[in-house]
């Protein structure tokens, strides 16, 4: 088997891989802001992306789609402000476990709203003019978002990276990172940048729900925890609070999790040709993601790009 | 003997008049009976109380953040089905794998065929215990690289790690031995736990269940208050202290993590008892969620409160909120409000789970402590003691007792 046999038996996984990857880290940004600042796993943010995917549902019904598309991603952001405010700000002398049990209560909350507006059906993602048309990509059709992902991503990543380095807040949100009570005392309004920080975590959010649905057949109300869960193993895998981190860790894990879910396709009779029947290791591609979680965080925890923690007595 | 304060014996008595209500309720009230839900929910209440009492003994009482409780629960869901299920059915449960199923021995079969109705308890038992043991065999493997994680990231790893087990659980490959996502069940039935004694039949499911969920749960009380137990809240609120007095951190964590998960895989086969089917797809970490949140209802690190927690949840989900999502709930879905009925247009499918969260949300908000805080039964009927002889008590003199 050649090299372009090759290339043509994985490319197709690689490339969704990279674009799912793409998805994963802009979730994974939200979570690892979060984290740096507030020490607390977020773990609504998932939910929020797949809120985000309900809105743009509703509003494609009824708006056009340069109305929908903003109208989605600004009640996005406005959710995630108002769940920092209504249930974790109250929390903030709070020992960390209450704010991760709240952030459990608001994802319960979410889910069983969500539940109750779907009425537990399916809802088909809107299919957009222009980014969901099909192409072909060396030969592999696909849809052109996943090969949009990867520069959104990128562009996105430049401008936050931009952001923290240059900007007032960015450097407020980098203190208050790196030393939250010192932070206070520097004269930094620590809510605002909190905020500010849920502001900028759920825009990403709602960007990937946009470029995640449209890869993705329905919004259910399930369907946000999974990649929410992902997308925090990718921060973590890339060193909690390291933006490029979360990128790497995001690309990753969306590539592997693809190339495990063709590794039937790929490796057995129809492919390769490694074993003659099927091993169904699809069945591993959500579990890998946590296989690889465990090896970090026991050989590195401070994941890839993560500073070295110091226990303070 | 050691004399028993009023408070606790109080609370035994109080323990002795349920389980005679439970025996004496099942025995007036017929299967087809409105009243029934009240059975259904005690049978499951008591099981929500062992599961949450197991995850409080970890998550409130050790202080160790833990997110694993579905796939443990899975384990010892399959492992009990696996171990129970007669030999005959096994051929039409296993159907995608025909006849190559590995697990051939059923415990209650076996031991019912020896010693007729009474073995097949007993096999019921070993099947329960096995169950548990098992789960803290997995549980003890998890605990290696997990339990030397900082408090978040064992949350996030436990979580993981339940997804993970659910993965092996559902892999093709392990299909003649887990059937591979397939529900497993015609294992154990209900109506096997009543006792026939002269031609009258005597229901005892709810006893049954209620009463094995207590067993566990005064053992884990036992520990709790045994010096193990104080070891393990010592750890919950400082290890590094707890590590310079001489608690081997990791051992006790270890341990606790494991007893956990043995009451977990117990509480996991009592639940494959009362629902009939084990269907893995059904474990997902939203039932871990649901735990936690019971266990922040009752309070972190009080057994009396997680019971309480369990009974509240099950009863408000399950039966007194149900008017919610069918239309009639206290004569509200008679207003309208701006032309819209609450009946007919807000109380449908699915608006009691969000009238629920949103009352669990209010409790994380506004009552951190939950219902008992980390306060036992007997404290609370001696406060009830206290305020009655105050009330009765004419003039307290001032400055006096209640200082």
């Amino acid at each position: 088997m050649g090299a372009y046999d090759l290339f043509r038996l994985f490319f197709p996984y690689i490339l969704s891989g990279i674009s799912i990857g793409g998805q994963y880290a802009l979730i994974a940004i939200g979570y690892s802001m979060v984290y740096s600042i507030l020490r607390l796993i977020n773990f609504a943010h998932g939910d929020v992306f797949m809120v985000g995917g309900l809105f743009m549902v509703f509003a494609a019904a009824t708006f056009p789609l340069w109305v929908a598309i903003p109208l989605v991603v600004f009640l996005i952001v406005l959710l995630g402000f108002t769940i920092e405010r209504v249930a974790y700000k109250p929390l903030r002398t709070a020992p960390r476990m209450s704010v991760m049990i709240s952030a459990i209560g608001v994802s319960y909350l979410l889910q069983n709203l969500a539940l109750y507006f779907t009425g537990g059906l399916n809802r088909m993602y809107p299919a957009f003019p222009w980014i969901s048309d099909t192409i072909s990509v060396f030969g592999v059709s696909t849809r052109r978002v996943t090969v949009i992902t990867p520069f959104l991503v990128v562009a996105l990543v430049f401008a936050l990276v931009w952001l923290i380095n240059n900007t007032k807040v960015g450097i407020a949100m980098r203190a208050a990172a790196k030393d939250f009570d010192t932070a206070q005392l520097m004269g930094i309004k620590i809510n605002s940048v909190i905020s500010t920080t849920f502001i900028i975590g759920s825009f990403l959010a709602a960007i990937g729900s946009i470029l995640f649905f449209t890869n993705f057949p329905a919004v259910f109300p399930a369907a946000g925890a999974m990649p929410g869960l992902k997308a925090f193993v990718a921060a973590v895998f890339g060193g909690i609070g390291s933006i490029p981190g979360a990128v790497i860790g995001g690309l990753l894990i969306g590539i592997v999790e693809t190339v495990i879910r063709g590794a039937d396709i790929t490796l057995g009779p129809t492919g390769l040709g490694l074993f003659n029947r099927s091993l169904d290791i699809a069945a591993f591609s959500d579990a890998f993601t946590f296989v690889l979680l465990v090896i970090v965080l026991v050989f590195r925890p401070t994941g890839l790009f993560g500073d070295k923690p110091t226990d303070k007595v | 003997m050691k004399k028993l304060s009023v408070g606790n014996s109080i609370s035994i008595l109080v323990l002795i008049i349920f389980f005679v209500l439970t025996i004496v309720l099942e025995q007036f009230i017929a299967p087809t009976d409105r009243m029934n839900m009240l059975l259904v929910c005690l049978r499951q209440g008591s099981i929500f109380a062992l599961l949450a009492v197991a995850m409080n003994l970890l998550n409130g009482f050790t202080g160790l953040f833990s997110l694993g409780h579905a796939g443990f629960m899975l384990i010892g869901a399959t492992t009990y089905a696996l171990f129970s299920m007669p030999l005959a059915e096994r051929s039409i449960v296993f159907t995608w794998f025909s006849d190559s199923y590995v697990i051939r021995i059923s415990f209650p079969e076996v031991l019912g065929n020896l010693l007729g109705g009474p073995g097949m308890i007993i096999g019921m038992l070993i099947s329960i215990i096995l169950a548990g043991l098992v789960t803290a065999a997995f549980a003890f493997l998890v605990g290696l690289p997990v339990l030397r994680m900082r408090s978040d990231y064992l949350a996030i790893a436990t979580l993981g790690f339940a997804e993970i087990i659910r993965a092996i659980i559902m892999w093709q490959g392990l299909g003649p031995v887990t059937n591979a996502g397939n529900p497993l069940r015609s294992f154990t039935r209900t109506a096997d736990l009543n006792v026939t004694i002269g031609g009258q039949t005597f229901g005892l499911i709810t006893f049954t269940l209620a009463f094995l969920s207590a067993v566990c749960i005064f053992i884990i009380f036992l520990l709790v208050t045994s010096s193990y137990g104080r070891a393990f809240k010592a750890i919950r609120e400082d290890e590094i202290a707890a590590e310079a007095m001489g608690i081997n951190l990791f051992k006790h964590k270890q341990l606790s993590f494991c007893i956990s998960s043995f009451f977990v895989g117990v509480g996991g086969a009592l639940l494959a008892i009362f629902m009939g089917t084990v269907a893995p797809l059904q474990f997902r970490a939203a039932m871990t969620y649901e735990f936690l949140l019971i266990v922040v209802l009752g309070g972190i690190g009080s057994i009396t409160g997680s019971i309480v927690g369990a009974m509240l949840f099950v009863f408000a989900s399950m039966w007194w909120l149900r008017g919610l999502d069918s239309g009639t709930f206290l004569g509200l879905d008679r207003i309208t409000i701006f032309g819209v009925n609450l009946g007919e247009r807000v109380f449908v499918s699915g608006f009691r789970m969000v009238v629920f969260s949103v009352i669990i949300m209010c409790i994380v908000l506004f009552f951190r402590r939950g219902l008992c805080g980390d306060k036992e039964l007997p404290y609370y009927v001696n406060k009830l003691r206290e305020l009655i002889a105050r009330k009765s008590k004419p003039k307290p003199e001032a400055g006096g007792a209640d200082a």
